[in-house]
């Protein structure tokens, strides 16, 4: 199996406070990759590592074959990113937001008009060209900032709480998305606090205070934890946090 | 070039689409062009004078007159020595004290000079120094006038009356003509340093930053395709400015209006490169005000807008130097009201361009991509 993101004891600090401590592990090509854990685990410090965004302290990785260190410009060729915070333009329309960012990841006029199409029949938003984002719903706002993170049809996308504060059809569809684009052979590195969404995955990782504490598919980890759900092995695990943003 | 068509696409879009802003950024740097004249109008009219005239001579007779006849003055007294008019200058009285001294006819006649003597009441001070230069310009008049009857008489030199004048590029001093241009460059500054500021802040708030973070467009792109759409509204603004002030206040600059342009494309330069400065430090739109708002109220009460630069200390002086609109100001009354070109005003120009590298090197230095 080809390895799209490698790690060996990647490791943040702010100061003396360890967000990441030695972080190793591997994402497979195509995967769906669930990055869990409990508020200030230290998820979205990790991805914004790997994104390019943030320095590391120590430790190695590389992303989509690249160096977190020395090619961050590379690895932003080749990921999409949907942050925790909301990322789309509101006072653009949503054909405009997909323009601009097909625009800027060097995407052809020409195929532009026919991403832009695709895209908007994808999600059932034809008659919602022309809205200002601010004004569509959460869920909605969320499916399409997921499609315009891979309209650049990166290699691999990551996702920092994707479905937060919306209702579980919308979550479901959401997650028809990310099958969808799975299928396409995109490797998706979501970060979630849905437990549902954690049996979605082909492997989860958990992680607490800043360590990875366990790192399995879904039906292994149940059988590890002696526990009937996701759950249930995330109670054991997060339990022993002793750090917690709330 | 692609990305950055991308980047001016978005963001005039986003600015066309906040009519409530664009409104504001153009009607309110109107109203206070139309007040702001009105309200710091320091023409001279009615400045009080009172003489002492020592000499009793036909010169002294006809300068006397020659200055209150023209209604900017009016006498408020002859006295007999120089120490009672400054008595009634310390008295508010009047606001000008004129002192011809003995033999002053005689002077000028024999050695071609004459000397004069003026007095400024320092309370009231903008009107009496106005008033002051005012006088001198009278004076050199009447000097003008009596060198062409003597003229006439061949061989004789014309005399010389000192008394300094300052305000020879705007003889008939239209204060309008002096504050317009200067009104002008502060509204220009307050837009282009503020907006600009608030914008990027904009940015890093709602968290967009972090989306055009993890593209691969480099950050100068990112930031010309910022600045762009703010030089455009700032070039446009000033247009406004100098049609309304040739509208109401008939401020039409004597100087090329390619030398006006190519300053102020200068000078945005630098002031687009503050505001820059400005959100690479603040986290919130809240911190950028704060911040905008400081630099704006120095540079106002500062850079010469109300009162004069060169009678503050050195030290002062220095600091003014690097104020970007000191230097604009300048440039801005010698083009309006001298006509300067290029050439005069290079100075101001090459300070401009200097403060405005810096500012923006510093700006994109601290302007982190990985934060
Ligand atoms: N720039 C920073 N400076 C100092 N501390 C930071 C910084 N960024 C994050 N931290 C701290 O690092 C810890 C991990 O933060 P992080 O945002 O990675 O957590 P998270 O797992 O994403 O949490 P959540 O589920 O709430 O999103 C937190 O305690 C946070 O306060
Ligand atoms: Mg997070």
């Amino acid at each position: 199996m080809e390895k799209v993101i490698q790690t060996e004891k990647l490791t943040k600090r702010f100061g003396d406070f360890v967000a990441c401590n030695e972080l190793s592990f591997d994402v497979d090509k195509g995967e769906i990759f669930g990055f869990l854990g409990a508020n200030g685990a230290g998820k979205t410090t990790a991805m914004r590592m790997l994104c390019g965004l943030l320095k590391p302290t120590s430790g190695k990785a590389s992303v989509a074959g690249f160096d977190v260190f020395t090619q961050t410009e590379k690895i932003k060729m080749n990921i999409g990113y949907m942050s925790q915070k909301f990322s789309l333009y509101d006072d653009l329309t949503v054909s405009e937001n997909i323009r601009f960012y097909a625009g800027i990841y060097g995407m052809k006029t020409k195929n532009i008009r026919t991403k832009t199409q695709e895209l908007l029949n994808e999600l059932g938003l034809q008659n919602e060209a022309k809205t200002l984002v601010s004004a569509l719903p959460l869920g909605w706002k969320q499916k399409l900032a997921f499609s315009v993170s891979i309209v650049h049809a990166p290699d691999i996308v990551f996702l920092d709480e994707p479905t937060g504060g919306v209702d579980p059809v919308t979550r479901r569809q959401f997650w028809d998305l990310i099958y969808h684009a799975a299928d396409k052979g995109v490797t998706v590195f979501v970060t979630t606090h849905y437990m549902d969404e954690a049996e979605y995955c082909n492997r989860v990782s958990i992680m607490v205070d800043g360590v990875i504490a366990a790192l399995d598919s879904p039906v292994n980890l149940k059988k590890q934890f002696n526990a009937d759900n996701m759950e249930d092995v995330f109670y054991q695990l997060a339990r022993k946090a002793k750090r917690s943003d709330n | 070039m692609r990305t950055l068509f991308f980047l001016l696409e978005k963001e005039f879009r986003q600015l066309l689409r906040r009519k409530s802003l664009l409104g504001m950024l153009i009607i309110a740097p109107a109203i206070q062009l139309i007040i702001m004249p009105l309200a710091a109008d320091f023409s001279v009219k009615n400045v009080s004078i009172v003489v002492v005239d020592n000499d009793h001579s036909s010169y002294s007779q006809r300068l006397i007159n020659k200055i209150t006849a023209g209604g900017s003055f009016k006498l408020a007294g002859y006295v007999s020595s120089y120490k009672e008019a400054l008595k009634m200058v310390e008295q508010d009285k009047a606001d000008l004290a004129l002192q011809i001294p003995v033999n002053f006819e005689r002077n000028l006649a024999r050695e071609n000079s004459g000397k004069l003597f003026v007095a400024i009441n320092a309370i009231e001070g903008t009107k009496a120094n106005l008033g002051g230069s005012y006088l001198s310009g009278i004076v050199k008049d009447f000097d003008d006038e009596i060198r062409i009857e003597w003229t006439h008489d061949a061989t004789v030199d014309a005399p010389q009356i000192s008394v300094a004048s300052s305000n020879w590029y705007n003889p008939f001093l239209n204060y309008n003509l002096y504050m317009v241009p200067a009104i002008l460059v502060t509204l220009v500054t307050a837009m282009s340093a503020m907006q600009s500021a608030f914008n990027i802040v904009q940015e890093k708030e709602n968290g967009t930053i972090e989306q055009i973070n993890v593209t691969p467009i480099k950050k100068h792109i990112f930031i010309i395709g910022k600045l762009i759409p703010f030089l455009v509204l700032g070039i446009i603004l000033f247009s406004l400015g100098l049609v309304l002030g040739r509208i109401i206040y008939h401020v039409v600059p004597v100087g090329s209006l390619i030398v006006l342009y190519g300053s102020l494309v200068v000078y945005l330069f630098a002031m687009l490169g503050l505001g820059l400065l400005i959100s690479t430090y603040s986290a919130t739109q809240q911190q950028a005000m704060s911040l905008s708002f400081f630099f704006i109220n120095i540079f106002n009460m500062m850079s010469g807008v109300f009162s004069s630069v060169d009678s503050m200390p050195a030290w002062a002086q220095a600091i003014v130097q690097t104020f970007p609109p000191s230097h604009f100001i300048k440039i801005m009354r010698t083009v309006v009201l001298k006509g300067s070109g290029f050439s005069d005003i290079s100075n101001h120009l090459i300070a401009i361009t200097i403060i405005g590298l810096v500012l923006n090197t510093w700006a994109i230095l601290n302007y982190r991509k990985t934060a």
